[in-house]
């Protein structure tokens, strides 16, 4: 991810990711991918860094970017709570759900804390409906979500370990 | 092979790959279409289906079917003319309609409008969908193009000319559902993206969203102020398509009248622009010759065409050093004005403004260019005005155009000879340029001086001419698309060539972003083309180097063509800049 130390400069991990591509302009979605890997999200540099090097107008980099909801070009937190928003998690309090976590970290959906911690956003239908509603961070998915007090214990288990390391992004 | 089909209870049989629409038209049935364009000379082919005004009934299908993009197939019944396909049709353009400004009486595009003409021909007499509207910045940010998203109906016709035909791609559609539009990188503005303002995204969208800057009031300023000397300037294409703007059929040379209308419009001097390009062939002429002679790199490329010129400068920044350094005709001629003429019968360079009417968008920002003038507060030239707007001026001033009697061009910045007319067409400055080469080689009289293999509207042509026992390749190319083929031929070796010339707009300047609007019918470029083939025949002088205006230029005022006085005022450099 974007904090991790790494030797090399994340323009360098990109370009040799591209090199070892038998198809390049082909690629571009996952090529965008990758980037969002290494630089935490894409922004303008980075998008025109891409389309310098596969030769293709930055207008149409940005195009891709800006049509998927995946790709993002603010700088995301170091953890990303996605709230489901797919049809079992909404009938059943996704709305309440996604209000109490905005109101635990002071962001409105689609924002990332000051201090670069947690960013929020909502996804469709992620196949836990059993769960529902369902909130997932970086990746791993919670279910049953109904008390604040469950919601506030999981976010702060993210919490905990950034107080002692800071907050590097 | 073929296929057999009905469209309205008429049987046709057409070649099977064939589009609705297309096997429409062979029995005389027309489809609306809006986002729809298919230029086969141009490499364009839009047929994206996204505005869905071409609806038609199949039978056997259950929805309507777009007919710009449903091929026909074995004994496929079609109606085009039912209720449910005509209702459909207006449906759509009612939508479109509901989140589109509905000031089409102070819109530029005003008469001249694809969604507006359709509109009138659906009958839409309301809207019924009254929901939520777009709402965009308007980006001004070009000296050349004026673009305003809110009229946008992401046809996307600007985006394929932009990306498949030029190669310079602009513009994405950015975002998308509701919120989707066609956009520059990054929201960048115009000015600060790799735009060429070729123009030709204008000449292409259907409504008023793509617009050149209207610079038609500030001439007006400068003709109704008595302390300036107001001296104007028109290209060669633009004789050969100003007519169509009063009605007259595509082809009409108007030069005479032309002449005559500027005149009313109270311009001190009309001079033209073809005397600059004289000027232009005995610049270019030589330069060639002293490369040639001096062991200069070749190819030789022309450098006219300032669209063409800004599309070197971010793509192929190294090959800066290949085209001409000549300045393009209009800026030759305003300098001239500023020079030459003012030195000549005493009038204060500082006092006169010049007004150059182009074909072309694309000159609006190379009038601004801050190399192009002796000094940083006397451009060569001052104003560019289109076509468009030249025709505009006509009729606000309320002149019966057609009706006016004939002029000739103001002496000594009006004489030119035919190799100067032909300049407006694609092939056109290198065959000029090739009367006077040729000439001046071998120190014989051209006969034959029409180059037919280096005219028509291929895409890429190539000749190979003889000249003193020493073939010289030559190349035409217009749209930047084949400037983009040709360069990387060069630059991989693969292609060599002696002198290439190029025109960023499809057919050259008679097709420029600045002409009156062709709607899709290329016939009309071919119809300009031959009236300029037809202007250059009628000319007593067709060989640059014999105006005798532009010899007594060279005599009294130049010296030596590519000389001291000639690099001062007639040549110019080129910058390299970003690939956005």
């Amino acid at each position: 991810m974007c904090d991790n130390p790494s030797p090399y400069n994340p323009y360098q991990q990109l370009d040799r990711y591209i090199d070892g591509l038998p198809y390049k302009k082909e690629n571009l979605i996952a090529i965008l991918h990758h980037a969002q890997q290494l630089f935490g999200y894409l922004p303008d540099k980075v998008q025109r860094h891409i389309a310098a090097k596969l030769d293709i107008p930055s207008a149409k980099v940005y195009g891709v970017v800006s049509f998927y909801s995946f790709f993002t070009m603010k700088p995301r937190g170091k953890h990303v709570v996605n709230v489901c928003m797919g049809t079992a998690c909404f009938v059943r309090g996704a709305e309440k759900l996604q209000q109490e976590i905005e109101k635990q970290l002071g962001i409105k959906t689609g924002q990332t804390t000051e201090d670069g911690h947690f960013s929020l956003d909502s996804l469709r239908c992620i196949g836990a409906c059993g769960l529902a509603p369902v909130m997932m961070v970086d990746g791993k998915v919670y279910g049953r979500l109904i008390h604040p007090e469950d919601i506030k214990q999981i976010l702060d288990e993210y919490r905990e370990p950034a107080l002692k390391e800071g907050t590097s992004t | 092979m073929d296929v057999q089909l009905t469209i309205n209870d008429i049987p046709l049989t057409v070649p099977e790959g064939m589009s609705i629409l297309d096997a429409a038209r062979t029995v005389n049935i027309d489809i609306p279409t809006l986002c729809y364009l298919n230029l086969h000379e141009m490499r364009l082919n839009n047929h994206i289906a996204s505005c869905r005004v071409c609806l038609v009934e199949v039978e056997g299908r259950r929805t309507l079917a777009p007919a710009c993009s449903t091929p026909v197939s074995h004994n496929m019944v079609v109606k085009t003319d039912t209720p449910r396909a005509i209702q459909a049709r207006r449906t759509m353009v009612e939508l479109l309609l509901s989140d589109h400004p509905k000031s089409c009486l102070t819109c530029a595009k005003n008469l001249d409008c694809d969604l507006q003409a359709l509109a009138a021909d659906l009958g839409v007499r309301n809207i019924t969908y009254e929901g939520e509207e777009t709402k965009f910045e308007i980006d001004k940010s070009s000296l050349a193009i004026i673009r305003d998203p809110n009229k946008c109906i992401r046809c996307r016709r600007c985006e394929t000319m932009c990306n498949d035909v030029q190669t310079v791609g602009v513009y994405s559609a950015v975002g998308r559902g509701f919120e989707t539009v066609v956009k520059t990188a990054f929201d960048l503005p115009q000015h600060e993206t790799s735009c060429t303002f070729c123009g030709q995204c204008i000449a292409v969208c259907p409504t008023g969203a793509l617009m050149e800057l209207d610079q038609v009031d500030k001439v007006w300023k400068a003709l109704n102020d008595p302390s300036r000397y107001v001296i104007v300037e028109t290209a060669p294409a633009v004789r050969v398509a100003l007519g169509e703007g009063f009605g007259l059929e595509p082809g009409t040379i108007v030069t005479g009248k032309m002449v005559a209308a500027l005149r009313r419009l109270g311009f001190d001097r009309v001079f033209d622009t073809e005397f600059g390009a004289d000027v232009t062939i005995m610049e270019e002429a030589t330069e060639f010759i002293h490369r040639l002679k001096h062991g200069g790199r070749l190819p030789i490329l022309t450098s006219c065409c300032p669209a063409w010129v800004k599309f070197f400068e971010h793509q192929f920044p190294d090959l800066l050093d290949i085209p001409s350094t000549c300045k393009s005709p209009h800026e030759m001629l305003g300098v001239l004005a500023k020079s030459y003429y003012a030195d000549t019968y005493g009038i204060d360079p500082q006092k006169i403004t010049v007004v150059s009417v182009m074909p072309c968008v694309a000159k609006k920002y190379e009038a601004a260019r801050p190399e192009l003038g002796q000094d940083p507060v006397t451009p060569d030239v001052d104003i560019v005005i289109t076509t468009r707007e030249l025709c505009r001026m006509i009729r606000e001033a309320g002149i019966h155009f057609e009706r006016l009697n004939d002029e000739e061009f103001d002496h000594p910045l009006g004489e030119s000879t035919g190799a100067a007319v032909v300049f407006g067409t694609t092939g056109g400055v290198i065959e000029a340029a090739l009367r006077t080469a040729y000439e001046w080689l071998t120190g014989k009289p051209l006969e034959h001086v029409e180059f037919e293999s280096l005219r028509g509207m291929d895409g890429i042509k190539e000749a190979v001419i003889p000249i003193e026992g020493r073939e010289f390749k030559i190349a035409v190319t217009h749209g930047l698309g084949n400037a983009r083929t040709i360069l990387e031929k060069i630059q991989t070796g693969e292609a060599e060539y002696d002198a290439i010339e190029i025109m960023a707009c499809p057919g050259g300047c008679i097709g420029g972003g600045g002409q009156p609007y062709h709607h899709g019918n290329v016939e009309i470029l071919k119809a300009r083309a031959a009236a300029i083939y037809e202007e250059d025949r009628s000319k007593p002088r067709r060989k640059s180097h014999e105006n005798p205006a532009v010899i007594e230029l060279y005599k009294k005022y130049i010296g030596e063509p590519y000389g001291e006085r000639a690099h001062e005022l007639l040549h110019t450099s080129f910058t390299q800049r970003p690939k956005i």
